[in-house]
């Protein structure tokens, strides 16, 4: 299925320096550690996608010397290739750089990056939980757009200050006036606060750095207090273990502590902590406010939770507020093509985990599928990354059912239940009620959109909330949606019909019951399981009837009728025929054709063979994913 | 007396014919080309035909010794675009070289707009027994949409001199499923062709093939052939034969008895054959041979002294096993089982296409019982593994 939102690839510089420089034996720092946190300013760069996140970062490095502009051309170019694979932003990542200001004193900005996609909000806010400002950035051509507000709304929960910044104003269209007015509404400030860069050209990027230093408080000073640090993020080193990037809030972190780490409650020996600068620079300590690494020796990511508190062994400190477990939104089942491949689908999952801690995986299996795993995402994009890592590093090729959502299922006994798989809904007759997860969906788009927007939303039974202009041009919803809706293609759809000026952000909401009924595709009698869903009454005729038409298409004639049906329970709700091949021959076989003939019956059996059998019908491989693509036409 | 005497769906009849020999001969001249049609074909260099020949009777002599031979088969392109005595020196060197068995079958396939009574006795005179007419079809529109030359009158004229010119045994060619036929007009052309009382019928389903003009005009919009138009058809006919008298011995063949083609019965019992011609295919000592298919390159060859093969394959012991039941079941008589049908009786494939009453055993023999579906059988067989008992 295509996900209209793109793919942020950030800029790989970032990530692989970070990355590499830790795996690197650390370079010891002689320098002392700027034990002042008076001269420390931790922030963030939050930004809706595309608006220039990762330029200006890239641009912040080298105007603090961090990066020479040479060196981070040559670099890019020689690891083009593997970093274009690598560079989805989805995980945190952080630089110390070391900047003169105007007033002559030497400061240390740590820039934590966020992931810039709402799948991963939960993310961004576990880094702004490790700063104390947020430079929130806005396309001086399109203006405010819903993550950008739903990422401004993260840095006010979380007490940041807020610095605003129009970029791109070198471009023809760029309106950055107008982008600063938007901003400034929607932050309440002066229009004449909002600092105006191009991080292409570097314009105005020393006037930020300024801004930050002088607008981003410095980190309370607390040296004395019991040692609290948040992981904010982890990553997994083949040759290290997992190393955690830290944030000190109280007391200081040292080379050699034993550390506590609360929510598991497991004891470690501090082997090494350090900065990234963006090399791996180890430092002896880690003082308040100071944002590094730490490497415990720990080699299973599963035992760090990102959002922990460490503190020293022996000591009793309250946990930082931070911690949840990242929770799955989306579930779909990942079968390999070729069923031989099971081992290395297991083998490959296990490895993204390592570095990913929201994938969450389980063994299904498919009567039509064969052998795989029910895995859950954070989103579509998750889902979509994952996938696409799963093909394209580890050569495998998937077949992917229909994403689902989990469902709150109430039995007549009273007992609840949550369902993931379609599969695993009981019969009709167990079923009290079902409740379905609900989404509180932000759209900002241009006015003139706003009719055909709520009849979108309207079809995929969308509540509104509330409206509200932040321009006489520009025009908030919220609307209450159901998250099984927006898995199907409402980006694409919401693009579509607002020609790609609509954005879209949302968070989950809560629970709420629904008339849902499980729709079964049989064939030839058979139900294929790899094809049933759960979906709203009203829509399950809809979902049926495109089902078997596609079905009907996508199935070859075989040596006998075969019946697509679609049903709820035993009630048929739609069918199609793919009627018996009647004619299948080749006309002539003489004395020439034999080697031909064979030549040709050999490439045409082994199309059949990636074929699967379903209740004694054959169905290629094909038909399963392209019955399963999403068409935003349709 | 022909070798081919009896039914010809016997199941001894396709036995034997794996043991008999035959020479194909390729004649690559059209005065137009078809727009189906993918044989190694040339337009407009009839002036090249007393090269061609000449070539030919130089590639027959660099044949090894072989024979003597059961049939010699002069295929095309358009064979009758030659003349007697060019054909008649052909056969000459074939007799010469290979031997010709008694009651050789002799053929060579002809156009109706070619074919008069002066060609035919000249034909017959150098000693041709059968001839095969591309008739295609009665309808004026179903020809002209096949590019074909001749009139429906012209065909049915063209049978009658052939038998007052005293062949032995007569063919018509007829092609099914053009679009713009409908199910009276091929209902037509088969009656009339019945009428003229063939003593053999090859009803071949219109198929576009690659590289032909044909298939340019489909990608470009043009009707397809529809498949299930084609079984309509073809089981109109597999009728009215049967009324006529006609046995149903192959996919797309019909004949009386006494008029199995030898030529053909030989390849479908993976008999060996030699080939001469551009593009010919030939088969013997276990290997299939092709020649190079364009005429500029087999005369610089040939001229040059160089035989003019452009590949060899030979198969495996199990890709043999394979090929004699994928070709032998396109017969009604089927075949003797052996190790692959046996092998193919049990596999699972085998077992649903017994199901689905497209393959059975009769008499003892493996045999495909829906023709029109041959095709899954041959994959079926082509998917066996040579461990599978």
């Amino acid at each position: 299925m295509v996900v209209g939102i793109r793919l942020e690839v950030r800029h790989p510089e970032f990530e692989r320096r970070g990355r590499l420089a830790a795996s690197r034996p650390p370079v010891q720092c002689h320098t002392a550690s700027f034990g002042a946190s008076l001269n420390i300013r931790n922030f963030s760069i939050i930004a809706h996608i595309d608006h220039g996140k990762s330029t200006l970062a890239d641009r912040l490095l080298e105007r603090t010397g961090a990066i020479g502009a040479r060196e981070m051309r040559e670099q890019v170019l020689d690891t083009m290739d593997l970093e274009r694979e690598r560079g989805i932003t989805i995980k945190a990542q952080s630089v110390r750089l070391t900047y003169r200001a105007m007033d002559d004193r030497d400061y240390v900005l740590n820039l934590i990056d966020t992931p810039g996609h709402v799948d991963f909000s939960y993310e961004v806010s576990r880094s702004l939980a490790a700063c104390e400002g947020a430079v929130l950035l806005v396309d001086a051509a399109q203006g405010v757009q819903a993550q950008t507000l739903a990422n401004a709304f993260l840095a006010i929960e979380a007490n940041l200050k807020i610095v605003p910044v129009v970029n791109k104003i070198d471009l023809p269209a760029a309106q950055p006036e107008r982008a600063a007015a938007e901003l400034a509404s929607v932050l309440g400030i002066d229009p004449g606060d909002v600092v105006l860069v191009s991080a292409k050209t570097g314009g105005g990027v020393d006037e930020l750095l300024e801004r930050i230093v002088r607008d981003v408080p410095a980190p309370p000073h607390r040296p004395d207090q019991p040692l609290r640090a948040l992981v904010f993020d982890s990553y997994y080193d083949a040759y290290r273990g997992v190393v955690c990037y830290v944030r000190v809030v109280d007391g200081s972190l040292n080379d050699g502590d034993t550390v506590l780490f609360t929510a598991t409650s497991e004891k470690h020996h501090a082997a090494e902590v350090g900065v990234l600068t963006p090399r791996a620079v180890r430092v002896p300590t880690l003082g308040t406010g100071e944002v590094g690494y730490l490497i415990t020796g720990v080699k299973e990511i599963d035992r760090i939770r990102v959002g922990d508190t460490v503190t020293h062994a022996g000591q009793t400190a309250e946990p930082l507020p931070g911690y949840r477990d990242p929770r799955p939104m989306v579930y779909s089942g990942l079968f390999p093509a070729d069923g031989d491949d099971f081992e290395r689908l297991r083998e490959a999952l296990e490895k993204l985990r390592l570095n990913d801690s929201a994938l969450v995986y389980e063994p299904e299996t498919s009567r039509a599928l064969g052998f795989g795993f029910r895995c859950g995402f954070l989103g579509l994009l998750h889902m979509e990354i994952i996938r696409e890592r799963l093909e394209r590093e580890y050569d495998l090729e998937l077949v992917a059912t229909a994403p689902s959502v989990a469902y709150r299922v109430t039995l007549t006994d009273g007992s609840v239940k949550e369902i993931r798989s379609p599969q695993d809904l009981p019969g009709a007759d167990r079923v009290d009620h079902m409740e379905e997860p609900f989404l509180r969906a932000m759209i900002i788009a241009p006015s003139e959109y706003v009719g055909t927007i709520m009849e979108l939303v309207q079809t995929r039974r969308g509540v509104m909330e509330h409206m509200q202009y932040l321009s006489p041009e520009r025009v908030e919803l919220i609307y209450h949606l159901p998250l099984a809706e927006v898995v199907f293609d409402f980006f694409d759809n919401l693009k579509s019909r607002t020609r790609g000026y609509g954005s879209l952000d949302y968070e989950p909401h809560d629970y709420r019951v629904s008339d849902l009924v499980r729709v079964d595709i049989l064939l030839n009698g058979q139900p294929v399981d790899a094809f049933s869903t759960v979906i709203h009454r009203d829509k399950a005729f809809q979902y049926g009837k495109r089902m078997v038409e596609r079905l009907r298409k996508l199935i070859p004639r075989q040596l006998f009728d075969v019946p697509i049906q679609a049903a709820i329970g035993s009630r048929i709700i739609s069918r199609e025929t793919v009627k018996a091949t009647r004619k299948d021959v080749i006309a002539k076989c003489y004395g020439g054709d034999v080697s031909r003939k064979r030549k040709l019956l050999e490439r045409q059996k082994e199309g059949k063979k990636r074929m699967k059998m379903v209740g004694q019908v054959e169905v290629p491989q094909e038909a399963f994913i392209l019955a399963l693509q999403v068409d935003v036409d349709e | 007396m022909t070798v081919a005497t009896g039914p010809p769906d016997a199941p001894n009849l396709a036995d034997q014919a794996s043991d008999w020999t035959a020479a194909y001969v390729h004649i690559p001249f059209c005065a137009r080309l078809c727009p189906y049609c993918d044989f190694a074909v040339v337009t407009g260099r009839d002036q090249a035909a007393p090269r061609y020949v000449a070539a030919l009777r130089k590639e027959m002599g660099m044949e090894p010794e072989w024979g003597p031979l059961d049939a010699v088969y002069v295929g095309g392109g358009t064979p009758s675009r030659l003349s007697p005595e060019q054909l008649g020196s052909l056969v000459d060197d074939l007799r010469g070289r290979f031997g010709l068995n008694d009651g050789v079958e002799v053929s060579l396939e002809a156009n109706p707009e070619d074919w008069t009574p002066r060609l035919a006795d000249g034909l017959r005179e150098v000693g041709f027994d059968r001839v095969s007419f591309g008739v295609q079809s009665f309808d004026p529109n179903v020809l002209s949409t096949l590019g074909r030359a001749h009139t429906p009158d012209q065909a049915a004229a063209a049978v009658g001199v052939a038998r007052r010119a005293g062949f032995r045994s007569i063919n018509i060619d007829l092609i099914f499923g053009t679009p713009v036929e409908t199910d009276d007009s091929w209902r037509a052309t088969v009656d009339r062709a019945l009428y003229l009382q063939p003593d053999h019928l090859s009803l071949y389903a219109l198929t576009v093939e690659r590289g032909t003009e044909l298939s340019r005009a489909v990608a470009a919009g043009a009707p397809a052939p529809d498949f299930d138009r084609q079984a309509d058809a073809y089981e109109v006919a597999e009728e009215l034969c049967r009324a006529a008298g006609l046995v149903h011995y192959e996919v797309s063949n019909w004949a009386r008895p006494d008029h199995g083609c030898v030529y053909h019965l030989i390849t479908w019992a993976q008999g060996e054959y030699l080939a001469f011609g551009t593009g010919a295919h030939g088969h013997r000592g276990g290997v299939r041979r092709r020649n190079v298919r364009r005429l500029e390159a087999y005369l610089d060859r040939v001229e040059g002294g160089i035989r003019p093969v452009q590949g060899t394959e030979a198969l495996d012991p199990w890709s043999r096993e394979q090929e004699r039941l994928m070709i032998g079941l396109r017969r009604a008589a089927g075949v003797v089982p052996g190790p692959g049908g046996q092998a193919l009786l049990r596999s699972p494939w085998g077992e649903r296409l017994k199901r689905a009453g497209v393959l059975g055993l009769v008499g003892g023999r493996v045999a495909v019982l829906r023709p029109l579906l041959g095709d899954e059988v041959g994959r079926a067989v082509l998917a066996l593994q040579p461990g599978e008992r």
